[in-house]
């Protein structure tokens, strides 16, 4: 009799494991204003942060959050560190053939950025002939940059955002192409630099990466951000840290 | 680079011609760095090392503190300093200095070989001093001043003394040489690095980079052993 309650109570135990909600851990790497960030406080907190915590109360899953460096992002989602990538990991085709992404959920444009000085069309190849181009390294950007002006401009590739900064203000570089959230933050602050081109929509915009095998994850996921987006909640807490529209 | 060869590399993923490329430019500029940073260094170093074991201390003193300096800080640090700290130089911007200091290929330059003449410096010091006492007092007896006991007696010796432990600095600044990739050059990690962050396989890129340092090693080592089956022959066993 009281192997058989012994029984029963293991085969509850794991039907009610079966319903019980998933535990998820999602990798940010900070700081990344707005998107992700540590507050006076010490509290993670940021656009995608704060999704996130929509995504999973959408998902009903425990959600932990994990801080990764940003090398080590991909490896260490294969590696089964953490299971999500909430960082800004903007999709593209050869970040594709490594994880399995969501739906975009939001796309921010590239920004040129320069000083005051600086009067040349950045869209005409020919003017820009023996300028130097900044870019973040694996970036978008730096696709866009290494593609399409190759053949005019010298490019110089950053891991930081702040070193490229460093060199624009000591005129190493002629112009600056980043993220555009991240030139607001890092350029546009400081006296005498502007915006000196039309920002780019570049790519497929960002999504949530995670390993190839969880399709079933991602199908999830995809509802949950989809909900997010028709309900309000995505274009609340955007109004929240943006004044201009990245939603996708 | 043939039609064929370029046909075969492009059908993998990774290393497509391209690549190829981007590393073989790596690799001149790696080699390009490390050997003048060591000519240079190696040239700075011998009138250095034997101004240190000079006993006045108004001569040694600042080369002692100059190697206590660059041997007791990271050259990680000193290319930043000397990179992006005199970029905030107020007005630098403005003269011809900049026309050196703006191309990240200089700042690398100075300071790879202010760090190898430092570690240079004592080596070589440290073979002038364990000069037998007796070759010198032979030179001495047979009339020889400073100049010419320094030219051809105690250098000569130290030089055997010293190739040893040189050849180990030689390969510590190539492996050294890696964080040139910080400050904008593309060497053999900085392509590396390009090719990581573009396709996201690190063990690809990053083992074909270290095999590639693999196979500079193996080069200086080879020669480093032919220098000193050379220069201590005489220390040979008869016969062999």
């Amino acid at each position: 009799m009281k192997k058989l309650l012994i029984a029963a109570s293991c085969a509850m135990a794991m039907f009610a494991g079966g319903a019980q909600a998933q535990d998820l851990r999602i990798a940010f790497d900070v700081p990344y204003e707005p998107f992700e960030y540590k507050d006076e406080n010490g509290e993670l907190t940021g656009f995608e942060v704060e999704l996130a915590s929509a995504m999973c109360k959408e998902l009903e899953a425990n959600c932990e959050f994990v801080i990764q460096a940003w090398d080590g992002m991909i490896p260490g989602l294969l590696a089964r560190k953490f299971d999500l990538i909430m960082s800004s990991m903007s999709i593209t085709e050869e970040r594709a053939k490594r994880v399995l992404f969501s739906d975009p959920y939001y796309i921010t444009p590239g920004g040129w950025f320069g000083p005051e000085s600086f009067n040349t069309d950045v869209t005409d190849l020919e003017a820009m002939d023996g300028k130097t181009v900044g870019v973040q390294r694996g970036t978008t950007m730096d696709t866009y940059v290494t593609e399409n002006m190759h053949s005019a401009v010298t490019i110089k590739r950053y891991t930081t955002a702040e070193d490229m900064v460093l060199d624009l203000e000591g005129q190493r570089i002629d112009v600056a192409f980043v993220d555009y959230p991240v030139g607001e933050q890092t350029i546009l602050n400081r006296d005498g630099y502007k915006e000196v081109g039309e920002p780019v929509k570049l790519g497929e915009g960002v999504g949530v990466a995670m390993r190839k095998r969880d399709a079933k994850l991602a199908k999830e996921i995809n509802a949950a951000l989809k909900t997010l987006k028709e309900n309000g909640t995505y274009d609340s807490i955007m109004a929240k840290y943006f004044n201009y529209d990245i939603k996708i | 680079m043939p039609d064929f060869i370029v046909e075969w590399l492009n059908s993998n993923e990774i290393f497509t011609a391209l690549t190829l490329m981007e590393y073989w430019d790596g690799l001149v500029t790696t080699v390009h760095l490390v050997f003048l940073s060591l000519v240079i260094g190696l040239i700075v170093a011998v009138p250095l090392a034997i101004l240190r074991t000079v006993k006045n201390p108004f001569v040694s003193g600042p080369i002692w503190l100059y190697t206590y300096l660059f041997r007791g800080t990271p050259l990680l640090i000193q290319l930043y300093i000397i990179y992006y700290g005199v970029a905030q130089i107020p007005g630098i911007q403005e003269t011809f200095w900049w026309e050196i200091f703006k191309e990240p290929l200089y700042p690398a330059l100075l300071a790879f070989t202010l760090n190898t003449a430092a570690y240079t410096t004592e080596i070589i010091r440290g073979a002038i001093l364990s000069t037998p006492n007796g070759e010198i007092e032979a030179a001495k007896a047979y009339g020889m001043n400073w100049f010419l006991r320094m030219r051809r007696i105690i250098l000569p010796s130290a030089a055997r003394r010293a190739v040893q432990a040189y050849s180990n600095e030689v390969i510590f600044m190539l492996h050294a040489s890696a964080i040139a990739s910080i400050v904008t050059i593309v060497d053999l990690t900085g392509a590396a690095r390009n090719i990581y962050s573009r396709f996201y396989a690190p063990f690809d890129a990053f083992i074909f980079v270290a095999l590639i340092y693999l196979a500079l090693t193996f080069i200086l080592v080879f020669a480093f052993r032919k220098l000193e089956n050379h220069l201590l022959r005489h220390q040979r066993p008869a016969n062999s």
